[in-house]
Order: structure tokens, then sequence, then C-alpha cells
């Protein structure tokens, strides 16, 4: 079965009639020229297909793209740098903060899983501000859970990277976040 | 995969009419375990009724200090509800001690309950499994056997449930409500999932056609003195090898009141009813905290395999409880 559905992607929006079975992810990558998220596992084990979703993080492999219809995605493309087809880029290509602390940190390797680190890390900040508790917050109604090396570790631990660049990874998002909440 | 009618529903009696109707139907929700079982060929349907759109996805406080959970509610929204922070520390712990941070946005509160084992067997189509294929056997008895049940297993099925949510649920008397093609009914936590005896393909008592609409967790006086313990291969991010939901409420060090629920020692979370009634009236220590696990843990069945899970749960039920004596949540 066929279904025609949009989606705002990285602030365009993108008609495309998908069969019911096909996934977000496949979608993305084969019917939009969307190649940020990353297939790998594609059974939601290593977070390389992460992207903003409504403003959430959110896998793509594990969605069906019939399901999600209008959603709006942000793709690691989609937060700053130079503009290009699929890109929301940004006026003066200026990075994200996120972005730039990757470079900053050699926060990988082979650069597979990065747009998806990117997405989850952008999110992880995000839910950061908002208070939100993760397991290893130790006063669950503390409304300021504070952004910890292990609070960093706990809540990223849904992206898996093969080359172990986790100790630049860290350091990103601990950067990132310092940021933020300077800013 | 099978070619796949998908439908949007409008409403929740719409949705239970059309999957009623339909042998080949199922709801679909968050999708975080659904679509992965059509990949791999688990779960073969010909019609996905949506229902993740449906307005069921509010948290209502309830007049006696409980609340009334939509089923369509994320993990992670209300993993970080103040009242389910303050009121329920076992649920929110248990939330966010599953999956991960995208997952957790994506799966909702009656699709965490109703998620399938991850027995390794049941996951993969080229062997043999009664949760599956029922009547195939089950490869998990002489097979790789490290999750397998302690509690409560049968010959044909050896599978274990994979919630935390369940288990912290279970612990403190949460009751699911149900739609079914004949109206509403509410079926107790501790009654939704099933043993497997022979019949282990049916994971819940819920028929064809029912859709959980809400979870409500009562108002309690133990609930907010609660939490949740979780042993797993890695720190975050792996199901439980064993896990302990336990709320106390202490008279001095004398046991007024507990709620004990286990995860990852049997096919349904396991309320630990032998346990409770050992301690309450005792006073709290490590050797009657490890007792009373142990006097539950009399019916428990071992291999080389699982014999380690009788003493982690029975240890971290004693750590979990002297933590929450020690103000720990």
């Amino acid at each position: 079965m066929d279904a025609d559905i949009a989606l705002i992607v990285d602030g365009e929006r993108r008609a495309v009639t998908v069969d019911t079975r096909t996934t977000l992810l496949d979608a993305l990558r084969e019917r939009l020229g969307a190649t940020q998220p990353k297939k790998g596992c594609d059974h939601g084990q290593c977070g390389s297909c992460t992207v903003l979703l409504d403003g959430r993080r959110h896998l793509t492999c594990l969605a069906l793209a019939v399901a999600h219809d209008g959603a709006e995605i942000v793709t690691a493309g989609g937060l700053g740098g130079p503009g290009g087809p699929g890109s929301l880029g940004s006026p003066d290509g200026a990075l994200h903060p996120v972005q730039q602390a990757f470079l900053d940190h050699d926060g990988f390797q082979c650069g597979y899983c990065t747009p998806g680190q990117v997405c989850s890390a952008v999110g992880v900040l995000d839910e950061l501000r908002a208070g939100h508790p993760s397991l290893v917050t130790e006063d669950l109604a503390a409304e300021d859970p504070t952004g910890s090396d292990d609070e960093i570790r706990e809540r990223m631990s849904g992206n898996l990277c093969r080359c172990g660049a986790y100790a630049g990874i860290l350091a990103a998002v601990r950067q990132a976040g310092t940021q933020e909440a300077r800013a | 995969m099978k070619e796949l009618t998908y439908h949007r529903a409008t409403d929740a009696a719409e949705a239970v009419a059309l999957v009623a109707a339909d042998s080949d139907a199922r709801f679909l929700g968050g999708g975080t375990n659904l679509v992965d079982h059509l990949k791999l060929g688990v779960a073969r349907p010909g019609t996905l009724v949506d229902v993740s759109r449906l307005p069921l996805d509010a948290v209502e406080e309830l007049p006696d200090g409980g609340l009334r959970i939509g089923a369509a509610v994320r993990n992670s929204d209300l993993a970080a509800h103040p009242v389910v922070r303050r009121g329920f520390p076992a649920v929110a712990r248990a939330l966010l001690a599953g999956a991960s941070g995208q997952i957790r946005h994506q799966a909702t509160t009656a699709g965490n309950l109703l998620q399938r084992t991850r027995c390794v067997y049941f996951q993969d189509v080229t062997t043999p499994c009664n949760k599956r294929e029922p009547g195939s056997g089950c490869s998990a008895l002489g097979g790789y056997g490290r999750y397998n049940a302690v509690l409560g297993a049968s010959e044909a099925c050896v599978a274990t449930h994979p919630s935390d949510l369940a288990v912290a649920l279970t612990a403190l008397d949460a009751v699911a409500v149900v739609l079914g093609p004949d109206g509403e009914r509410r079926i107790p936590l501790t009654e939704l999932h099933r043993l497997p005896g022979h019949h282990p393909e049916r994971d819940t008592v819920l028929d064809h056609g029912d859709l959980v609409t809400a979870v409500e967790l009562p108002g309690s006086a133990v609930a907010p003195a609660s939490t949740y313990a979780k042993a797993r291969d890695r720190a975050s991010y792996a199901f439980a090898l064993v896990s302990v939901a336990a709320a106390v409420d202490l008279d001095g060090d004398v046991v007024r009141d507990v709620r004990l629920a286990w995860g990852g020692v049997a096919h349904r979370p396991w309320r630990a009813y032998v346990a409770e009634e050992a301690l309450r009236g005792a006073v709290l220590t490590e050797e009657t905290a490890r007792e009373a696990a142990a006097a539950e843990l009399a019916a428990a069945t071992t291999t080389d395999q699982t014999a380690y899970k009788v003493a982690m749960v029975r240890n971290l039920t004693a750590h979990t409880l002297l933590r929450l004596a020690g103000g720990a949540r």
C-alpha cells in the first residue's frame, strides 16, 4: 500500500509517496536524499539514525514514515553550517555550538555516528535545560539536574561510537552545555 | 516484510472495532518494538491501526492522590512529570532505567507494558520458539539461557518479561484500563501479564482487539518512599538481568508496610507477596530482608546459567530496602 505524506526536513516541506512499510530513515535517505541520519544497526540499538523530530531526539529506524506524516525533522545538517540541498544551514554558514564543540574536541574518528551523536547531544542539552531527570540524577525532585560527566554519559548512552571517541564526545557535550549555560 | 495496510484511528472505539474485526490487524503505538518485529519477521500483521495520535496523552491527578496516565503518554514525559518524581519515584526510576533517551521519547506507557520478550530465540525466526510459533519447541531450554526465568516458567517457555515500568507499576498496585469490543474493564497490573503454562504465545490476559487506554496508580502512603534498582551487564542501555521495585513504610526500624516486585525473573513482573508478608511487622535488617527474599525464592528453579539470578535478586532486594530505609529514593 502506498501513502502520500509530507515531512518538513531541515525547514523545507517535502511531499513524498511511500510504501507503508518504509521506515522514516529509509524515506529520508533513499527518497528525499537527506543522508545525514545514518543506517547503523537498523534495530534501535546504535543511535546513528537520530534526528530531532518535533523538537525531540528520535530514532528514525524504529519509525514508519507513514506514521509521521507532517513531522518536522531537523537532521545534523540542518543545525548549522553551510546551506545546501536538504540542509537548513545558517545565513553566515556558522556551525551550531554542538557541531563546533565536536570539532574542537575531536569528538569523532570515522564520523559515521557523528550526525546522530550531534542530534542526540542537542536533545540532551534541551532536556537538561528543561530540568528532566536521568537515572543518575540523585534527587529526582530537583528541578535543575547538573550537566555532570556522569549525567552526560548516562544521557548519551543511546549513541554508540565504534571508533571509541567517547572521551572527545563527552568533552564536546560538556563544552556546548557550558556555553549554553553562559549564553 | 508483508504488504501492510495502514489506518490512523480517529478515536479509541473505532480502533478497537477495526482490530477486533480483523485477526490480521495490530495496534501501532510508538512502534519501538513492533517496527523492529516487522523487520525481523517476528510480527507479520496485514493491517496496522495507528493509535499513537489518539487523545490518550494526559497525566491527570486523582482525588486520592493517585494518577491516571494516558496510554499514549511517552516514557520520557511520564518520567519527568513532577508528581511522578515526587510521589512515585519507583516509576520515574524504572522508566529512566529503560532503553535510551531517544526511545523514551517514542515509546508509550501502554506499549511499554505490552512489549515482548527479548529472548534471543523469540527474535530469531530461524529457531524454534513456542511463543512465536506455538508447538515448535523452546530453543532457550537447551541453548543460551542466561536471561531465562527462574520463577513460574514452564516446559514450553522460559522467557522473561523485559519491561522495567511494569515492575514498578506491579509493586505499586497500578490498574490497567482496557477498552474492548464489549466496553471498558479494569485489570490490576498483577493480573495483566500471564505465566507461560501451555500458552506462551499469550503474554497477557488481553484478547485480540483489547486496547489499553490508561494506567491508574492509586494514591498510596508507601509510594513516595519507593525506588527501582536494576542489575545489568552495562551501566546503561541494557535489559535487566534482575531488577527490584520496592516501597517501604517504616515505624522506627519496624516495617509497617512494604511493596516488592521483581523483574528479569519470570514471564511476568513478579510481585513478591511472600517476601512482603515476611517483612511486615519485622525489624528491617540486612538479614531479615535477605531471609524474606529467600522465602519468596524457595520456589525458584535454576540451571547452571541462571543460578546467579537467585543470589542477585536476593542481594539486590536487601540492598534496595536498606537504601530506602536510609532515605534514598
